[in-house]
């Protein structure tokens, strides 16, 4: 790696900022796909409209310039800039130089496609590299698999399990939480 | 029946926040930066008794979070604040927050009451299903007195913390409902 080195490009995916214009619509359909909303948040699933959505950028930009305790990416394809899904760098601290990461694949069509761990790469390189940080965490509800093998995969440890801390579909879910440390 | 001492233990009784008092205790306790930085991850800072009421007087509006202070049955003055606050709603679990304020009055066992007082506000009253909490691993103390209250390690974020030129980890600790219940029938000053 050198500074010439993308920090925002890899082979087939960006990293960008947000499109207000185009990107609510489009966010807009991943809110009513559970394969998208309820692995994303713990939140009850709830639809929001584009008009919503843009009022969510907006909050995140907002919350970017008053507290610069997070970065938010759109991550596009290369190939014809279409939106795929977003990345996430948040509650950042900058004295014990750590935060959490979260990233999502919209469209069912494009999971499973080998874009989640292309992120997490990007996610972690910037953090690292530009960001100086010294220590991820992730938060990942055991009814995730997928993210679970993602962020194994990309080599954070699963660090503690706060069992039964999730109701969804009327069981109780851990919560898990992985860390991964610079230079490890 | 119901219990109608929900908030009173032996010792100790949780009560009302009152930003006009109260404030001027957080704003005296902060000035121990040992205390702040048993408390919170972010560096250890002073605010103004302004400041801390205004912050006192938000915290009041939010009806999700569960705040009380810590006032010695003996005595006119809170020594502490204990509170929960998290997924109470959609998944019935909640972290606390307690601390006591002048160091004179740690290890005596204001701490361990106010817990299990508060334990006991989290299960028969908000009827959580668990209770959360961090604590740093700088803070032995904490950790055994929250073993004796019956919260289990559930993990650790390793080096999450960097203080003194030192890295430690953040414990993650929690207690299930049905845990609790067991150890309950046990505990002496149960609900009159």
């Amino acid at each position: 790696m050198s500074i010439s080195t993308s920090l925002f490009r890899s082979s087939e995916i960006q990293l960008t900022a947000i499109d207000h214009d185009k990107d609510p619509a489009i966010e807009a359909v991943w809110t009513t796909d559970p394969g998208f909303a309820r692995m994303v948040s713990t939140e009850p699933m709830k639809p929001i409209s584009a008009d919503q959505v843009k009022k969510k950028y907006e909050k995140i930009e907002k919350r970017f310039e008053e507290e610069k305790d997070l970065y938010y990416f759109q991550v596009r394809l290369n190939r014809d800039n279409r939106l795929i899904g977003f990345g996430l760098i948040e509650n950042i601290s900058w004295t014990n130089r750590t935060a959490d990461l979260i990233l999502g694949i919209g469209a069912a069509g494009d999971r499973r496609s080998g874009y989640g761990t292309k992120i997490l790469e990007m996610l972690v390189q910037f953090s690292f590299q530009e960001l100086n940080l010294r220590k991820l965490s992730a938060t990942i509800p055991s009814y995730n698999p997928a993210a679970i093998a993602l962020i194994q995969k990309a080599g954070f440890v699963q660090e503690a399990c706060r069992r039964e801390a999730l109701q969804k579909d009327g069981t109780y879910w851990d919560e898990l939480i992985f860390g991964l440390e610079k230079g490890r | 029946m119901l219990s109608n001492n929900l908030l009173k233990g032996d010792r100790v009784e949780l009560v009302a926040l009152e930003p006009e008092r109260d404030s001027k205790l957080w704003a005296e306790w902060r000035q121990n930066s040992e205390f702040t930085r048993l408390l919170d991850d972010a560096p250890a800072t002073l605010y103004s008794r302004k400041a801390n009421k205004e912050w006192m007087e938000k915290h009041l509006e939010d009806f999700l979070e569960f705040e009380f202070m810590i006032r010695p049955l003996d005595q006119t003055e809170p020594i502490g604040f204990v509170g929960l606050e998290g997924n109470i709603r959609f998944h019935q679990d909640a972290f606390i927050g307690i601390g006591l304020g002048n160091p004179a009055n740690w290890g005596k066992g204001y701490g361990t009451e106010s817990m299990n007082l508060i334990l006991r506000y989290a299960f028969l009253e908000l009827n959580l299903h668990r209770v959360s909490l961090n604590v740093f691993g700088y803070n032995e103390r904490a950790i055994r007195s929250y073993q004796k209250n019956g919260f289990v390690i559930e993990g650790k974020a390793i080096n999450a913390i960097e203080r003194d030129s030192k890295f430690w980890d953040v414990y993650y600790m929690g207690i299930l409902k049905r845990e609790w219940l067991k150890s309950y029938q046990e505990i002496s000053w149960k609900t009159q």
